[in-house]
């Protein structure tokens, strides 16, 4: 692995190839992804386009009342933001995963989905038919068929996204910091199963306006 | 705001709190020592799939902390919690909770058959016992408030724990928009570097209050929130 540090953020470049990878699928703009990833497999999500919000969580493969918990993530790191070295945290205090690599530098998890119902408070009542993630998130988590349902949609990660917070308390969404080809790269601390929603937000500069394509690749575990 | 005091009580440092705050009535929460700590998670009392939302909440209203004229959001676009009175001026709503093992790592071993009722509590399974009562479980622990603390966020990201943020008598009022199941503790922050195992008590008052009115300090602080207390009553409808 090599790190660079750009304006402040330090970048780090994963070793393996593409072509090394067992698993690898592109996931249409607002179109969700659910998964399992084992234990030791390393899981990269690829920007392709560029300022693409990746809406990710995660669950404890074996327990999925054991979940991705973005307040134990941020207090456990005392940091908000997400890059290389964040474990991602479960809520019942257990490593999910862990980053390991990043050539993005910062990723936010206080953001959350957006919804019907939040655009319709965020923009206007008249949005509510517009696409959203966590309808993704609810199409996933029914077709998938383990008994998981709303009460399973918690706070999630928004990969490549850039929400900071100022001292005055106030949370600002500024512009994308990605590109095309930015990825983060994490390796699986247990078994996992992820879920994705990539976000089809029109209302907003999270997808700079334009939602597109981002690819999911997985490694297997070191021998 | 014409208040009628409808009752009163006392919730012990370290302690566990549950209600049912029916649409029409607030309840104040008073810190009695200064540096009062309490966590919070809210739901629809009627659908508790509907929870607060802590993203919905601060990215509604632009917001990193909690104080007067702001509103607590559920996941549907409707306001459970109008924050109508704040003489602290900063409530946290990132900081998480603590677990077991923090507060083991960070006072020592606890026990009841050692400590009686004086054994440390940790804010999840406080969290998680509450919750048990209602018939609610993990699947329903999101993501709460920390009223009375305060964290403050560098530029790079870090979190600090801000000392001295509450002190004897401050107090918050929350209004509930609709009937809003309240599960409260009070466990310290899990970021408060105090060493010692210092959890502090809360008066807790329920107050029958008037319907928000058009030119509510909430309702009006951003069109947003217009919009959320138009869809909160429509709700009602």
């Amino acid at each position: 692995m090599s790190a660079t540090i750009t304006s402040g953020k330090i970048l780090v470049e994963s070793k393996l190839r593409a072509d090394a990878a067992i698993y690898r699928h592109v996931i249409n703009a607002g179109d969700p992804w659910i998964y399992e990833i084992k234990q030791g497999q390393y899981f990269r999500i690829v920007d392709l386009h560029g300022n693409q919000a990746v809406d990710t969580l995660f669950y404890n493969a074996h327990d999925y009342s054991d979940r991705y918990s973005a307040q134990d993530t941020i207090q456990y790191q005392r940091n908000i933001y997400l890059t290389t070295g964040t474990k991602l945290m479960s809520t019942a205090g257990t490593v999910l995963l862990t980053i390991v690599a990043d050539t993005c530098g910062r990723h936010d998890t206080l953001g959350g989905a957006c919804a019907n119902e939040s655009n319709m408070v965020r923009y206007a009542i008249e949005k509510r038919h517009m696409h959203a993630c966590r309808s993704s998130f609810l199409k996933a988590v029914t077709e998938w068929d383990h008994g998981m349902s709303k009460r399973d949609i918690t706070s999630n990660i928004n990969f490549f996204m850039n929400v900071p917070v100022t001292p005055e308390g106030k949370l600002t969404f500024e512009d994308g910091i990605s590109d095309p080809g930015k990825y983060v790269e994490m390796r699986a601390e247990n078994d996992v199963l992820a879920l994705i929603s990539n976000c089809p937000q029109l209302n907003n500069p999270c997808n700079a306006y334009n939602p597109t394509p981002v690819e999911v690749m997985i490694w297997a575990a070191e021998p | 705001m014409n208040q009628t005091v409808l009752w009163e009580e006392t919730i012990q440092s370290g302690a566990s709190w549950s209600h049912v705050l029916k649409r029409g009535t607030a309840l104040r929460l008073t810190d009695l020592d200064g540096g009062a700590n309490v966590g919070g998670i809210f739901y629809n009392f009627e659908c508790p799939t509907e929870r607060y939302n802590m993203p919905d909440t601060l990215k509604a209203q632009h917001i990193a902390r909690l104080t007067s004229g702001f509103v607590l959001y559920s996941d549907m676009g409707r306001i459970l919690l109008s924050v109508t009175g704040d003489t602290v001026g900063w409530h946290d709503p990132m900081g998480g909770t603590s677990n077991r093992k923090l507060i083991e790592a960070k006072y020592g071993a606890s026990s009841y058959q050692k400590d009686r009722n004086d054994y440390h509590k940790n804010g999840r399974d406080s969290f998680l016992v509450e919750l048990g009562k209602w018939g609610l479980g993990p699947r329903d622990l999101v993501a709460n408030v920390n009223l009375f603390s305060r964290v403050d966020v560098s530029d790079d990201g870090t979190m600090s724990f801000a000392p001295e943020n509450s002190k004897a008598g401050d107090s918050i009022d929350l209004r509930a928009e609709m009937n809003v199941l309240i599960i409260l503790n009070t466990c310290q922050h899990p970021l408060d570097p105090n060493p010692k195992y210092q959890p502090k008590p809360v008066q807790v008052s329920i107050r029958q209050v008037a319907a928000p009115a058009t030119d509510d300090l909430c309702r009006v602080s951003r069109p947003e929130n217009g919009r959320g207390f138009t869809l909160t009553e429509r709700y009602f409808m």
